[in-house]
């Protein structure tokens, strides 16, 4: 039989079950001519899409100590959730589309070149980034900036480990991060919707903050292409987009980067886009969330919590009008 | 060549097969929703696919009548107030998704939310007016309005469709994302510059 699914839809591939690249392939173009065929074409292409989920070459564990400091009480987001609802518009807009077309992404070789106002400049590959300092496993509260929530157990460590040995110069006020933007390798990237590549930056006291993570997997695997592979950035006190995915270029910068959805619609998205329940998107309201995976049809939506609830970082704002600094 | 036009019994066959082909994306929601196929946020999976439904309709609705002008299958017109009122159906459907699971009833925030935004007013506007239409469509209320009344009344269509497609428009601007409303006006301004282009023409029938 052509379309196999587990059971109970969630588990992870085995290592030995995964379909090769090409016969997945072959597979889905199969399954997509006979959905264009149908009449029912709306149930297949759900059923293709959902098959797509397999792709992931997951499965590749990732070891890494759970740090204790970073736990939440919260119930961690089921994995395929996690891993088929992303916003990742290199892969397309739909949040759907990541998790169907990230098997495009070519993840080795890898190379993250760190340039710009440092001392040390250095490209550094995946084995070493892997290397730079001990992997550990956090618990983090994701808020995306359109209202809904996950928890996910991340694997990486702090960010300051890596500015540490590129030694920044009195001039680095900024940290830029770049993302890849590769036609061939992401589709999303012939169309308009932002300026490319995704580009995303923070304050460098921001950067050096114990919680901001460099971060290489999830759930005790390498990151699923989808969610960013082979290595982000996350930030769990700001909204998901300021969280940079599959990243190439780190630069710091004496200037303010000018960042992707700032560009975008700067009414909108700020450049600094801390979770806020009391600021307001232009068009819905940040004072609540919806819990992804956990919250049902009928339980009522979640108080969001101010800095999602790190408030650890509020001294980083000091002095500072959240309201027009948002 | 002979028109088609159906006997009476083919024409009842046509308007089932139609009122069950037109249920089916409800049928389609209720169906994963029993069986978790609603991805990971249900409840945006379901508001917006009530929209995009809402929009369909919206659009078959208007195509009535110029396709019957083309193709001179008078007899569509008879199907033309069910397919308004699947219209209304899945407006319904969105709102409540929208009062239910998004306010949980909570009217005033609700409203604080319609006043606040303005994707919201507009689309909020929008199914306010089809409520009158959705109220009006019976063989009584045709009558007891008047053809002419209630062929006025009716054409709040045309400032209706616009409306549900502005709203659209808002809700994915701020995403860049305009694919789908560009399509959407596209079809609508189409639809409407066949009428405006027939009052301007003499070849009124």
């Amino acid at each position: 039989m052509l379309i196999k699914r587990n059971p109970d839809g969630i588990d992870l591939p085995l290592a030995s079950e995964i379909t090769p690249r090409e016969i997945f392939e072959s597979r889905r173009t199969f399954i997509r001519q006979l959905a264009i065929g149908s009449i029912a074409s709306g149930a297949l292409l759900e059923m293709a899409s959902r098959e797509a989920f397999a792709q992931s070459p997951a499965a590749q564990k990732l070891g890494a100590k759970a740090n204790s400091a970073y736990v939440v009480l919260d119930k961690t987001t089921p994995y395929k959730d996690a891993a088929t609802y992303n916003n990742f518009y290199e892969f397309g807009t739909d949040k759907s589309d990541p998790a169907r077309n990230a098997g495009t992404l070519k993840t080795r070789p890898w190379t993250v070149t760190i340039e710009g106002e440092v001392k040390k400049p250095m490209t550094l590959d995946l084995d070493s980034l892997l290397k730079l300092a001990p992997l550990e496993e956090r618990i983090y509260r994701l808020r995306c900036v359109e209202g809904w929530s996950m928890v996910i157990p991340w694997i990486g460590y702090s960010l300051s480990e890596l500015i540490k040995k590129v030694e920044p110069s009195g001039n680095a006020k900024y940290v830029e991060f770049i993302s890849l933007a590769d036609r061939k390798q992401m589709p999303g990237v012939r169309s308009p919707v932002l300026e490319w590549p995704y580009v995303e930056g923070l304050r460098i006291d921001e950067a050096n903050h114990p919680l901001a993570l460099l971060t290489l997997g999830m759930y005790g695997e390498i990151l699923p292409n989808q969610n960013g592979a082979p290595v982000r950035i996350v930030l769990p006190w700001k909204y998901g987009f300021k969280s940079a995915k599959s990243i190439v270029k780190i630069r710091f910068t004496k200037d303010q980067p000018r960042t992707a959805w700032n560009i975008a619609a700067p009414q909108e998205y700020g450049f600094y886009s801390n979770v806020n329940p009391e600021v307001d998107h232009p068009r819905w309201s940040q004072a609540s969330e919806r819990r992804i995976g956990e919250d049902g049809f009928f339980a009522k939506k979640r108080k969001t919590l101010m800095f999602n609830g790190y408030k650890e970082v509020a001294s980083l704002y000091t002095g500072m009008d959240l309201k027009k600094f948002f | 060549m002979k028109m088609f036009n159906p006997s009476p019994q083919q024409f009842k066959a046509i308007k089932a097969a139609l009122f069950v082909m037109a249920l089916l994306p409800f049928a389609r929601l209720v169906l994963f929703a029993f069986t978790e196929r609603l991805g990971a946020n249900p409840i945006e999976f379901i508001t917006r696919n009530t929209g995009d439904w809402t929009l369909y309709f919206l659009c078959i609705t208007l195509t009535v009548t110029p396709l019957r002008r083309v193709i001179k299958w008078n007899w569509l017109i008879k199907l033309r107030r069910m397919i308004g009122l699947f219209a209304f159906f899945y407006a319904l459907l969105h709102f409540t998704t929208f009062l239910w699971f998004d306010h949980f009833f909570d009217v005033e925030e609700m409203l604080k939310d319609i006043a606040k935004r303005p994707f919201i007013t507009v689309g909020f506007s929008a199914f306010l007016l089809l409520i009158p239409l959705a109220l009006t469509s019976t063989n009584g209320m045709v009558k007891r309005l008047g053809g002419r009344r209630w062929q006025w009344l009716h054409r709040m269509i045309y400032v209706i469709a616009p409306l549900g497609i502005l709203h659209f428009w808002w809700m994915k601007a701020g995403k860049h994302d305009f694919v789908e409303p560009i399509l959407f006006g596209l079809v609508v301004a189409a639809l409407l510059l066949l009428r405006v282009a027939r009052v301007g023409s003499a070849d009124r029938r």
